[in-house]
């Protein structure tokens, strides 16, 4: 990166320092924290989107769209997160490939599974083994952003179903009163009322998907736990330029900071939501902040 | 006459297409210097010049991946990329799921790296990577296995002395202990494995022998075994 940095050998510790923290390597990291911060930004409404989804399924006059509801719910919820994201991804990348490969390549003889292979015809994989190893990396972010949602997404569910059923009764009971339609008592009263009901547990929520971000790797996605475990891992002249002994501690310790503050942020945030969403509701909170303001 | 300009032409595009055919090479990168990740970022390593060599010659168009050790044959049987280069001993076990071009490592000794040269390996306690080979030879012997997803990690856990050594291939501990006072490798070793070979899908015969072939001249021209001696592993072919 800077001109001194062809000889490290002879540097100051300052310069040694700053020419290590500008390796290529270390961008890498430094690449791996946006890529976290992009996938969180993503990810969230993605979850809140799918929860939002299977909460009104779970809540549905329709037995079949209820049932499949309800199953989404109890089902991602029940699973063990690292097999989900192990067998899961791998299935879900299968089963694109599968459909590619029936719709490309229909005239193929071969079985698809081999033993223990899964082969498709070569137009039918995902992305092409030909493309170049940007749309492999960015494919495996969507399929992580699809998979965080979908564990997600459950738990919101969830939790915005519980929210659901905690709105005041009597609220609606008014809604009908005033002769608004199903429809309607949904989206005005119930939806804009059952937020402050939720933020709890989506808050909760927020902050393990934070710190679930680690997971990436089983998907491919190489994030800033890795990286900080493979830069802080001993590392011998011979392969180097800067060689060190074991400094993961170091590294893990930065990892602590930038958790902790990125948490906090949440929080402040949080909070202030809170604050918003209770303003006018028939909840303590809500009565509280009317009194205060009388 | 046409039609034989024509089919010639078609010929020559699906030549085109099989020249253009990207193979994906899977490692690990963090078991030097077989395979490592270097200052830039970039896989380096024993492996990598192996790799780019055997590319060259198959004239295959490589592109290299990094992933964990832990799922890298299942990734490599699902078709997430679709040769394994990353130090892998050929072993009938792995043999029955993937299939191994020929070795392009003679059987290199797995050395003990300790804290101390009276270190009991007979019965102590000895870290290995998991799925390794080395953890399967300490599983079947008298020893207690502690196992870890990582080499670093094995060395960590002798250093902070959850483990009484450590057991690698040699090419891998010889760079550590000669860095680090505080360990010196024992005069034991252990023969395992048949060698590190390339692994490829079993249902990937035409690849297979496109790599078996590049690997064969590069042991005839003597290539190969420069580069063994220049990485520092092993004997020779």
């Amino acid at each position: 990166m800077f001109s001194f940095c062809t000889d490290p050998d002879v540097l100051g510790q300052f310069q040694w320092l700053s020419c290590y923290l500008t390796t290529g390597k270390h961008m890498s990291l430094y690449v791996s924290v946006v890529v976290v911060l992009v996938l969180l930004a993503i990810t969230a409404p993605t979850a809140l989107l799918f929860g939002f989804g299977g909460a009104v399924a779970a809540r549905s006059r329709i037995p079949p769209v209820r049932w499949f509801g309800k199953s989404y719910i109890a089902i991602v919820r029940g699973v063990p997160d690292i097999a989900f994201f192990l067998f899961f991804v791998i299935a879900l990348d299968q089963a694109f490939e599968w459909m590619r490969h029936k719709v490309l390549c229909p005239d193929w003889t071969d079985p698809i599974r081999q033993g223990n292979d899964f082969v498709v015809c070569q137009a039918a994989k995902l992305p092409l083994s030909s493309s170049p190893q940007w749309v492999h990396e960015t494919y495996g972010f969507f399929v992580a952003v699809l998979t965080f949602a979908i564990v997600f997404g459950a738990f919101a569910g969830n939790i915005l179903f519980g929210a659901m059923r905690a709105v005041p009764r009597p609220q609606l009971e008014t809604a009908e009163a005033y002769g608004l339609s199903r429809r309607q008592t949904f989206w005005r009263i119930l939806v804009p009322q059952m937020w402050v009901f939720a933020l709890p547990g989506l808050s909760n929520l927020w902050m393990v998907l934070i710190k679930a971000t680690p997971l990436l790797f089983l998907l491919g996605v190489e994030d800033i736990v890795y990286w900080a475990r493979e830069l802080g891992g001993t590392k011998t002249s011979r392969f180097t330029d800067y060689p060190h002994g074991d400094w993961r501690m170091y590294y893990f310790a930065g990892l602590l900071v930038f958790y902790l503050i990125f948490t906090r942020i949440s929080e402040i945030f949080l909070e202030r939501l809170m604050q918003r969403l209770t303003r006018g509701q028939a909840t303590t909170g809500g009565e509280a902040q009317r009194k205060a303001a009388a | 006459m046409n039609k034989l300009i024509l089919s010639t032409a078609a010929l020559a595009l699906t030549a085109g297409f099989a020249m253009a055919d990207t193979v994906r090479l899977g490692t690990e990168g963090a078991y030097p210097p077989y395979n490592f990740i270097d200052d830039s970022g970039e896989v380096a390593g024993f492996e990598r010049e192996v790799g780019d060599e055997v590319c060259a010659r198959a004239e295959l168009d490589c592109e290299w991946v990094t992933n964990e050790w832990d799922s890298i044959i299942p990734n490599l049987v699902s078709g997430n990329y679709d040769v394994i280069i990353a130090g892998m001993s050929i072993t009938d076990e792995r043999d029955e799921v993937i299939d191994f071009t020929q070795n392009y490592t003679q059987p290199d000794p797995s050395g003990y790296l300790a804290a101390s040269a009276d270190a009991d390996i007979e019965g102590g306690v000895l870290a290995a990577q998991t799925g390794t080979i080395q953890a399967a030879f300490i599983a079947s012997s008298g020893a207690t296995l502690v196992e870890f997803a990582t080499p670093e990690e094995t060395i960590s856990a002798v250093k902070n002395g959850e483990a009484d050594a450590v057991l690698a291939d040699d090419a891998y501990l010889r760079p550590i202990a000669s860095e680090d006072d505080a360990l010196l490798m024992l005069e034991k070793t252990e023969l395992l494995g048949g060698g590190v070979g390339l692994g490829v899908r079993e249902s990937d015969g035409e690849l297979k022998a496109k790599l078996d072939a590049a690997i064969q001249s590069m042991k005839d021209d003597g290539s190969l075994n420069e580069l063994l001696a220049k990485w520092e592993i092993g004997p020779g072919f």
